[in-house]
Parts: C-alpha cells; sequence; structure tokens
C-alpha cells in the first residue's frame, strides 16, 4: 500500500527540509519575569500566550471544578468593572481575550492593537491579578457549567473518555472531569474560588510567549504591568497518577445508531529518550492523516469508520497513549478486531523502512509550515517553555526526528505499545461484544 | 464567560465574519475560463493553493441528495495516473496538509505546502479535474465511509438532526432544504453514474476558481497556472439555475424529542437575503444586526437581557450569514435556565426583539462594533489562509473581488437607522419557521 513515488523523490532530491525562519528572542523584564520572542512588526498588532503550569489538576480535595469555574470568571467583572463594562471596555478596544483550562495549564490568550496596547494590558491585568468574582457572576457562571457538565452526560465521546480516565487514575484529578460533578459545582463557594485563583495564578509557574509588533524593551515593561503583581508561588503540584487501568473492553449502553470508542494505554514522557521514537512510532500507527496504518485498515481498506486516530496525551503526572474512533453498532465490533490486530502487529513487528521514510519526510517538512502568524507563534513559544525545550529546540527538532531508526521505533514500540493492556470503552449499542 | 457547548451545536459564527484586508490581492483568468486569485503574504515561506468548484449540494438532481459530498470524498481516489491515494500521500510526503468541504454553494479543495511545491499541487489538482477514473469498488467503499460520517455528524447529534428538519422546513422548494451531505436513504442508492455525470458536467476550468495565497507573486502563480490549468479544455458552462421558493405565506413550527437533548432550546428563523454582486447594503445591515444582538455574549441585546440581567437564559443569540448565493437566514436562538418552559422562552425571544424595535440601538455600542470591523481588517492579515477561504466562498456565492473588498467599506458605511429598518423587515415579517428541541418528559 506504501508507495515511494518517483517524481516526489525528485521533488525533494531538490530541497532538503525547510528550516523554520523565527528568531526567538529572549526577554527578561526589570521585575525578573521571563518570556520568549519573535519580534514581526509587519501587521500593528500583538499576540499574547500565557501558560500557568498545574492547571484543573491544582483543585483543591472536596473542590474540584473550582479552577475550571475560576478560569470562566476571570472576565465576568474585575477591579471597577461589571462582566458588562470589562466586556464593553475590551469590545471599545477590539482587545480578544481568551481564558481556557486544562488538566495540566490554564491558558490565556490575547490580541491587542498597537495603538492601544496600554490600555488593553490594563484590562488584562485587572482580569488576572484583581478579579471582583461577584456573587452574581459566581451563580450565573455556575449555571452554565451544571448545563455543561449535564450535556457531557449526553455526550458519547465525553462520556468514553471520562470513562477511561476515571478506570485509569482513580482518585487522582486526572480521574474525573476538570469541570467537576453537579454536587461538587453546587458546593463551592467564593473563597474556593478566590483560593483557587491565588493557587493557579502565580509567578513560579507562569511561560509566556509573545509575537507581532513589540520591541523586547516594550515586552519587559509589559510584562511586569500585567503579571508583576501575581502571587510569587501558588498551591503545591499534585503528585504523580496512580496507574490503575487493565486491558479489555468496556461497554456503556447508550441509545444511539453509531458507536463511539476511546481507547489507550499508558504513554511516554515528554523528556524520556525515546520520545521521538514513539512520535514517529504515533505518526505511522495513527497521526491522523490518510497514510497512517489505522486510517488505512479500517477506513480505506474496509470502510468501518469516517476517522481514526491516535495520539499521545503528555500528562504531566501520567502520560497516556490514546485513541478513538466511531463506527455504526453493527461495525464497531470488526473495527476493534482490525484496531487489536494492528496494535499487536506493530508492537511485534515495528514498521517498515517505508513508513518510516514516509513519516520522517512528513514530519520535516511539515514542521516548518506551523510558524505562520502570530498567533499561531505565540502559542508555539509558551508551549515550548513548559516543555521545557531549549530555546534552540526548533533548530534541532527535525535532526531528532530524522535520528530515529527502525531499530528505535522496534524497541519502542515493543516497548510502549501492550496489545493484552489496551483498553477500549466504547459507548453505543455495539452488536457482538 | 465559558462557551456553552450549545454554541456549537447551533453553529454560530464568529463574533466578527472577517473582512477583507490589505495584503495585496490580484486576480486573472486563464483563456479557458478558470478564474485565479491571488493573496500575497511574504511573512512565511508557505503557500494554501485551493480550487474551488462554482457547485454544491444544492446543484444535485432531485432525489439523489450526496452526490456533490460523495465526488469531494472520491476525488482522492485514482486518476489515469495516480493511483488511489496518492495524492494524499504526495502532499504529505512533501510535509503538507490537504483537505476538502462542500457546502450548499461549492465544493473546494485545498493544499497547504511549502511555497516551492505549488507546481506539483497545480499538477495533480489539474489531473484529478478532468482524470478521475471512479472505480466501482473505490464507489461501494467510500460509500460506507460517507454513511458513517453521516452518523457522526449527523445521527448522531440530537442538535444535528433538529437542524436539518428546521432548514426542510425553511425552504419550500429551493434545494437549500436538502442537508449538504445528504438524506440517509439517498445516500445508500447513490451509484457510480450519479457521481460521474454530475462530475463530467460541473468539474472543468470555466466552473472552477483557483486561489493562492501566501509566499507568491502573481506572476509565479500565472505562470504555473497557465502550464498546468491552461491545457484543460473548457465545458461551456451555464450560470446555474436552482428552483426558488414560492411566496412563503405560512408560518410553520416543528418540534423534535430526542432522548439524548439535555438543554431545550427554541429557534426561529427567517428568509433573508444575502449579499448580491454591487448591492450589499441590506446584507451589511443584516450583519450588524446579528453583531447588535448577539455579537458579545454580555453586552449585545440578547444575551446582556436574557442571560445576565434576568438570568432566564443560559445562551440566547442570533446568526446571520450574508455570503450566500440564493436567499439565506436570519435566526434567534433560546436556551432557556431549567425551569423556564420553551413556551416560555419563546415568549422571552419575543419581547425582547419587541423591546428592542422599540428602543433601538445604543450608539455606543454601535460605535464599538465598528471599531471592531477596523480591527478586524488588521487582525485578519495574521492568517492568509482564512482570507483565500472568505474569497472564495464570496466568489462561490456570486460576489466579485471588487464586492469583496468593498464590504468593509460598506459595512462602515451603514447607520444605525438602516440597522434598525433590516430589524423591521426581518422582524415584522409574518412567515418563519419555530422550532422546539426537547426530551421526552422535559
Amino acid at each position: 500500500m506504501f508507495r515511494i513515488l518517483a517524481f516526489v523523490a525528485l521533488t525533494l532530491a531538490a530541497t532538503l527540509p525547510a528550516r523554520a525562519q523565527v528568531d526567538i528572542q529572549e526577554v527578561t523584564s526589570p521585575g525578573g519575569l521571563t518570556a520568549w520572542l519573535v519580534e514581526d512588526h509587519s501587521i500593528p498588532f500583538v499576540a499574547i500566550d500565557i501558560l500557568f503550569e498545574g492547571g484543573t489538576s491544582l483543585d483543591a480535595p472536596g473542590a474540584r471544578g473550582a479552577t475550571y469555574l475560576m478560569t470562566g470568571l476571570l472576565e465576568e467583572g474585575a477591579a471597577d468593572m461589571d462582566n458588562a463594562e470589562f466586556a464593553a471596555r475590551s469590545e471599545a478596544l477590539a482587545a480578544y481575550f481568551g481564558f481556557d483550562s486544562y488538566r495540566d495549564s490554564i491558558n490565556i490568550t490575547a490580541r491587542m492593537l498597537t495603538q492601544n496596547r496600554d490600555e488593553a494590558v490594563d484590562l488584562l491585568r485587572a482580569a488576572l491579578v484583581d478579579p471582583s468574582f461577584e456573587q452574581s457572576a459566581i451563580d450565573r457562571v455556575r449555571t452554565q457549567v451544571l448545563s455543561i457538565i449535564d450535556s457531557n452526560q449526553n455526550d458519547p465521546s465525553d462520556l468514553a473518555s471520562s470513562e477511561l480516565y476515571a478506570q485509569t487514575f482513580g482518585d487522582h484529578p486526572y480521574g474525573s472531569g476538570q469541570e467537576g460533578t453537579t454536587e461538587s459545582v453546587q458546593a463551592l463557594t467564593r473563597d474556593d474560588l478566590i483560593a483557587a485563583h491565588q493557587g493557579a495564578l502565580a509567578r513560579d509557574r507562569v511561560h509566556i510567549g509573545v509575537s507581532g509588533d513589540i520591541t523586547p524593551e516594550e515586552l519587559g515593561l509589559m510584562l511586569d504591568r500585567l503579571l508583576g503583581d501575581l502571587p510569587e508561588t501558588g498551591a503545591e503540584m499534585p503528585g504523580d497518577a496512580p496507574y490503575n487501568l487493565t486491558g479489555g473492553i468496556t461497554v456503556i449502553d447508550y441509545p444511539t445508531p453509531q458507536s463511539t470508542a476511546f481507547f489507550g494505554h499508558a504513554g511516554i514522557e515528554r523528556h524520556d529518550p525515546d520520545f521521538f521514537a514513539a512520535y514517529v512510532l504515533n505518526q505511522i500507527l495513527g497521526g491522523g492523516n490518510f497514510r497512517s496504518r489505522l486510517m488505512q485498515e479500517v477506513r480505506v481498506e474496509r470502510g468501518l469508520t469516517y476517522g481514526i486516530s491516535t495520539f499521545l496525551v503528555l500528562f504531566d503526572h501520567g502520560p497516556m497513549m490514546l485513541g478513538q474512533f466511531s463506527s455504526s453498532n453493527d461495525l464497531v465490533a470488526e473495527a476493534i478486531d482490525v484496531l487489536h490486530d494492528q496494535w499487536a502487529d506493530v508492537a511485534e513487528n515495528g514498521v517498515t523502512a517505508e513508513e518510516l521514510e514516509a513519516a520522517q519526510t512528513y514530519l520535516t517538512g511539515a514542521y516548518p509550515l506551523r510558524f505562520t502568524g502570530n498567533a499561531t507563534i505565540a502559542g508555539i513559544l509558551s508551549g515550548m517553555q513548559i516543555d521545557e525545550m531549549p530555546i534552540d529546540y526548533i533548530n534541532t527538532r527535525n535532526d531528532q526526528v530524522m535520528a530515529v531508526t527502525l531499530e528505535d521505533i522496534s524497541r519502542t514500540a515493543a516497548r510502549l505499545m501492550d496489545p493484552e493492556g489496551l483498553h477500549v470503552v466504547v459507548v453505543g449499542q455495539p452488536e457482538g461484544l | 464567560m465559558l462557551r456553552h457547548a450549545m454554541a456549537a451545536c447551533l453553529a454560530l459564527l464568529p463574533l466578527i465574519p472577517t473582512g477583507a484586508v490589505a495584503n495585496e490581492v490580484t486576480e486573472f483568468t486563464l483563456d479557458n475560463g478558470l478564474h485565479a486569485v491571488v493573496i500575497e503574504d511574504h511573512r512565511a515561506p508557505v503557500v494554501v493553493h485551493m480550487l474551488w468548484y462554482r457547485v454544491g449540494a444544492a446543484d444535485e438532481p432531485p432525489g439523489r441528495s450526496g452526490i456533490a459530498h460523495f465526488l469531494e470524498h472520491l476525488m482522492f481516489k485514482a486518476t489515469e495516473t495516480l493511483e488511489s491515494g496518492e495524492f494524499s500521500d504526495t502532499v504529505e510526503a512533501n510535509g503538507g496538509s490537504d483537505n476538502a468541504f462542500t457546502s450548499w454553494d461549492y465544493t473546494g479543495y485545498y493544499q497547504r505546502v511549502a511555497s516551492d511545491r505549488l507546481g506539483l499541487m497545480m499538477q495533480m489538482e489539474a489531473d484529478r479535474m478532468r482524470n478521475l477514473l471512479l472505480t466501482d469498488d473505490d464507489i461501494a467503499t467510500e460509500r460506507s465511509v460517507i454513511l458513517e460520517e453521516r452518523a457522526q455528524r449527523t445521527d448522531s447529534s440530537a442538535g444535528a438532526l433538529f437542524n436539518e428538519q428546521l432548514r426542510a422546513s425553511l425552504y419550500l422548494a429551493h434545494p437549500y432544504r436538502i442537508p449538504i451531505g445528504g438524506w440517509r436513504h439517498e445516500i445508500e442508492a447513490l451509484d457510480r453514474e450519479d457521481v460521474f455525470s454530475f462530475y463530467h458536467d460541473y468539474y472543468s476550468p470555466d466552473n472552477a476558481i483557483l486561489i493562492v495565497a501566501g509566499d507568491v507573486t502573481p506572476e509565479e502563480v500565472r505562470e504555473l497556472a497557465e502550464e498546468h490549468y491552461g491545457p484543460l479544455e473548457p465545458s461551456g458552462i451555464e450560470p446555474r439555475q436552482r428552483p426558488h421558493d414560492p411566496p412563503q405565506i405560512a408560518d410553520r413550527r416543528i418540534y423534535y424529542e430526542d432522548p439524548r437533548v439535555s438543554d431545550p432550546y427554541v429557534v426561529r428563523s427567517y428568509i433573508a437575503p444575502e449579499r448580491d454582486p454591487g448591492d450589499q447594503r441590506t446584507a451589511a445591515a443584516l450583519t450588524l444586526l446579528s453583531n447588535v444582538l448577539a455579537g458579545s455574549g454580555a453586552t449585545a441585546v440578547l444575551p446582556r437581557v436574557l442571560q445576565v440581567e434576568e438570568a432566564r437564559s443560559l445562551y440566547a443569540s442570533a446568526s446571520y450569514s450574508g455570503t450566500n448565493l440564493d436567499d439565506t437566514a436570519f435566526s434567534i436562538f433560546n436556551v432557556p435556565v431549567p425551569g423556564v418552559s420553551l413556551e416560555e422562552a419563546e415568549a422571552d425571544l419575543d419581547r425582547v426583539i419587541a423591546q428592542f424595535l422599540e428602543d433601538g440601538i445604543d450608539p455606543e455600542q454601535f460605535a464599538r462594533i465598528q471599531f471592531q470591523w477596523e480591527a478586524e481588517m488588521i487582525y485578519a492579515q495574521d492568517d492568509v489562509g482564512d482570507l483565500a477561504r472568505m474569497y472564495g466562498v464570496g466568489l462561490t456565492s456570486g460576489l466579485t473581488v471588487q464586492d469583496i473588498q468593498d464590504w468593509p467599506d460598506v459595512i462602515a458605511s451603514i447607520t444605525p437607522e438602516e440597522v434598525m429598518e433590516a430589524a423591521r423587515m426581518i422582524f415584522t415579517e409574518t412567515t418563519s419557521v419555530t422550532g422546539y428541541l426537547t426530551a421526552p418528559g422535559l
């Protein structure tokens, strides 16, 4: 099925994989905050991407959902503004702010025009440093969160992933939904939210990426203005998560014509010496494009699904190798058989030289294409820092991908992929399971 | 504010649709009728190559829904010179990504690659415009894939099924009433002859629009386009003529119960005019009306009153998309908080709209919205792929490059009085479809 094409090889011979053309500067503010900057003055705005390490896994015992609700409240009133005044001011500046929470981080994104940047920074500062957590706002956003929790109970994808995480991580925060439960969210108090804010948004865990129309000097002053008044330290990070998952199939009965499957087992850490081999391996197995083994076998050859993919989930305290697909109730059993066969085949036999070469060519060719647009670049810069990558990582990354050999893949596949330990959660009314 | 899950289900527009911007835009037409647009952005050595056909789900023969989307999938199969799957394999082997999309008015194909691979993309795209083989094996397997896609996107979602029924009620005769992917029973019956004749009729250079955006010059694009697309023979295609609705004289109501619904909601849709070439004022006023009613979760009329002030809604909104070949829709939504019935939620919408028609527009809010449109001309330059898509949608909806470039100026010239006039036009109309989506026993 996998071919190396004559005219493709010719095209590639003409140009080796390009390097990303970005120049990253490390900027340290007078107050001691560090950011990575790609300076580009061609469009008069700046994109800022801030990651606070820890995220919703910092929830205190008994306060599940506090960090999630707190993050949703940051733009609902701050300093002397209620939520409508805050929104009206950001709209008047045409500044856009995003406040999102994840299991290991809180992500703040911003786009602001050069012409009114100082005012936009002051507004964002108020949301981050001086949120009001007024009771009326808490009650309104709490109602929204409760509705999201309800909706998740009717979302096959969410039901499937929640079950797998619960079986894997037990009582660790990773084992439950970050929104919390109906009971835990109803019980949250204003004090819980203030504590969550103090614990999650602190200087000792912040990573900042910036791209666009700003000089290093201007950025240094902006950093202190924006984040200088946050507390120095925050809540203690959660410990390593337990791993309780065993191989098998769990079926959750849900009345819908198509079953949703979420599957996986333990993964690999970002700093493992075999990480790049695992990364390339995942690309070959189910990396999300048509060429992958699973797409070929399950979709292209047999028409059993619209899409199947696998991914390495780099949870800080318990990495996973996961995947998902949907198949009609009468086809899902066959799709799972194909999945198991492929999982066992790759674990035992590794991949072919053609597969490895194709994946390396794709990954190294695609990498420089990522660095387009201020918002995208700012996000990459903060992500590199939270993953503890060196500032010259962009220049060495493709070499690390190219250095992966067939032996590396075989060794890593044998170590990582465990057909016996693979667990599949199926939500639907599957036939024959 | 947290984004309510319903926002995705209702497929609302982004706050402010992208406006045209200052990137250098050039157009030319080849002798065979292929229309080309080049958008320059030299910040990174990347190019987006898109080929759009002026054909979509609304151009399918009656009783054969799903052909346009089925063909979109089959375009990745074998041609006279490429094996099945080789197109995407080649794009990936060059570090690129590719995909395709279908709507009622258009079908589009795109690749994002290093700019020195543009010629290869054109070579392959030109090849599959005319040389697709469409084998019976490919047809059978891919029909199964699109049925799985329908199961995943539509049959698994109460909201998607409801939208499908709502749309089929909104349009009486116009083919916008069918779902883009087709009705299941009609997809199941599609065969090679259906797809092949559709391909043969509509996939030709004079029915296509080439859009190249990124690190290229118009001269390079023209030279490559002449080389790869230039030799293709035109088909002499005629402008599209579709059945149009008779006058709509009756209100319609639909009611759908599905056990998978956790937050019931009410929606009302009105037929509304779309952007027309050289005549975009009404559509611009309606666009601003949707911004005034729902462009911000805290300050826009519907969420401000129903979510913030009265706490009677989880989510209240409005939507309007003016870029369409034929008549489009203006819709309002209300997802009530638990304890408020759908009848009450509908009455809430009526009450807030009636009050708005009486009060008019807050001038400060209007000034903020106009400034956001101005700012969008700056922000939009950051993503040249979005710009390419905006031109593709506009051109396949019958607009010209000039219309698309005029749009921000048209928006800027609209007065609050024109917006109120547009509001009265929509909301005093007597014909609409009102839909309730709920679960049994709620």
